[in-house]
């Protein structure tokens, strides 16, 4: 079983959420709370307890899916183990 | 066997799970003999609050359903009222009478606050010393009515908190009981899914109709939410987007359908899950939900609201680990352990339910012994 650092809502989801911090260039795994499988990857910046990491690479402009549903459009291109937040997501209703 | 649940049996069926004696101000002006009651009165408990002069139309019935709610919640006993005139106390003292909650009026005009005091004062004590006599009988898990709102959100409230609320929603609406939540901007981006949760045409209707009316309201201010929703608390715990926030809020309203939508502090007539038109302000919004009959809340918090109410016990949850380390003495429920993976949502559901029968039997929550009475009530436009 993996160590996670980070949980996923579901498994299609563009990010996971840090359930401690995780520091930038370090490997770290994620599970999937729908399916219970598990992914790693490389944070590419430092993510704080409580904040969001990029499981899939965005483009500018597409649509955010976490919980299976969108929750806002990228407002630049994210890697994967980006840092997720207002500097690069936004709400896509205000 | 699982120890019996005990409350107050009011006259009108409800159950309450407090016995408090209230003292209410039908206006600012008359806080400060409220206040003097409850000092020479000490068990009886003053609610101040800023309005109730020269309001109007919707606003000014708002006012009197939120006074008259709070006054004949189940888990009031009695109450005293206190205004500057007759005639508007006099409606309040009647809305209360009305589902058999004693309550006495007093007017400060033509008496002055000392007199008034006086005189409230000794129907206080009175009212105290009866309210003593009422005994806790047997109650039951679906006679509970529980209100739920989260606050201060982060991340691990979708996570972890609100899905533990959801399990004890689902068993309280199972028990054939009633739960009331709201926060209608809060909703944005997962509107649809209670929506297609409204067990039929007319409430799905209502309630698309009441999320409309709310989001207009806001246009109207040529303002958006940008900056206020999600707050800059909510930002700082990692939620980035009003849709993120609400689609971790709408978890913690569990499974069931919605069977009805109120306006602001409006009683529930259907058992099941409700939606009320509520702002998202924490205190705002339990403040309504206490006046429409709610005697339990259940607050789901990830950076650490402390809110709680004069009346309504509100029980704390948290899945962040390090709001419950910091703000230990806010937070009746640590269920970090999801974020960690030890427990599962069926286990902190069951830890959950168990702090809640505790405080139903009487334990006072974190709010309670600390406390915060935050009693704020709404108010949909300018004053005349």
């Amino acid at each position: 079983m993996v160590i996670h650092k980070f949980l996923v809502h579901n498994e299609g989801d563009d990010v996971g959420v840090a359930t401690e911090d995780i520091a930038g260039g370090e490997e770290v795994g994620g599970v999937f709370m729908d399916t219970g499988g598990s992914v790693t990857l490389t944070a590419q910046g430092d993510v704080p307890l409580s904040h969001k990491i990029a499981v899939h690479a965005l483009r500018a402009g597409d649509e955010v899916t976490e919980y299976g549903i969108r929750v806002g459009l990228a407002t630049q291109d994210i890697a994967v183990g980006a840092y997720v937040h207002t500097h690069n997501i936004r709400s896509a209703r205000w | 066997m699982a120890p019996r649940l005990t409350g107050y049996r009011r006259a009108n069926g409800r159950v309450g799970i407090r016995n408090r004696v209230v003292v209410i101000p039908v206006d600012d002006i008359s806080n400060a003999a409220a206040e003097g009651v409850a000092h020479l009165v000490p068990e009886a408990l003053a609610i101040p609050h800023p309005y109730g002069r020269l309001q109007f139309g919707e606003d000014l019935e708002l006012h009197f359903r939120t006074l008259i709610g709070t006054g004949s919640n189940p888990n009031v006993a009695a109450a005293v009222v206190i205004g500057i005139e007759p005639n508007w106390t006099g409606r309040v003292v009647e809305g209360i009478r009305a589902q058999g909650t004693p309550a006495q009026g007093f007017s400060i005009e033509r008496n002055g606050d000392l007199e008034t005091i006086r005189a409230a004062a000794r129907a206080a004590q009175q009212l105290v010393q009866d309210a003593t006599e009422i005994p806790r009988e047997e109650v039951s898990l679906g006679e509970i009515m529980v209100s739920i709102k989260c606050g201060e959100s982060d991340t691990t409230t979708g996570l972890a908190s609100c899905p533990t609320v959801a399990r004890v929603v689902d068993l309280v609406v199972d028990a054939g009981g009633t739960v009331l939540f709201g926060e209608t901007s809060e909703l944005t981006g997962g509107e649809h899914l209670i929506a297609e949760r409204c067990v039929d045409d007319d409430v799905r209707r209502r309630f698309q109709a009441t999320y409309d009316a709310y989001i207009a309201m806001i246009e109207e201010q040529g303002a958006d939410l940008m900056g206020s929703q999600p707050t800059q608390g909510n930002i700082r715990g990692g939620l980035s987007t009003i849709e993120e926030k609400a689609l971790g809020n709408i978890e913690k309203t569990g499974t069931k359908p919605v069977v009805d939508v109120l306006a602001p502090a409006v009683a529930p007539v259907r058992a099941g899950l409700n939606f009320m038109d509520t702002s998202s302000a924490a205190a705002e919004c339990i403040t309504l939900m206490a006046a429409a009959g709610a005697v339990v809340h259940l607050f789901p918090t990830g950076q650490g609201n402390i809110v709680g109410h004069p009346i309504e016990p509100v029980v704390k949850l948290t899945g962040n680990p390090l709001t419950a380390r910091t703000m230990v003495e806010h937070i009746d429920l640590d269920v970090s352990g999801l974020l960690r993976r030890e427990i599962d949502v069926a286990e902190a559901g069951r830890r959950l339910q168990a702090v809640v029968e505790r405080t139903v039997r009487g334990r006072h929550t974190c709010a309670e012994a600390l406390g915060h009475r935050e009693f704020v009530l709404t108010k949909l436009y300018r004053s005349a």
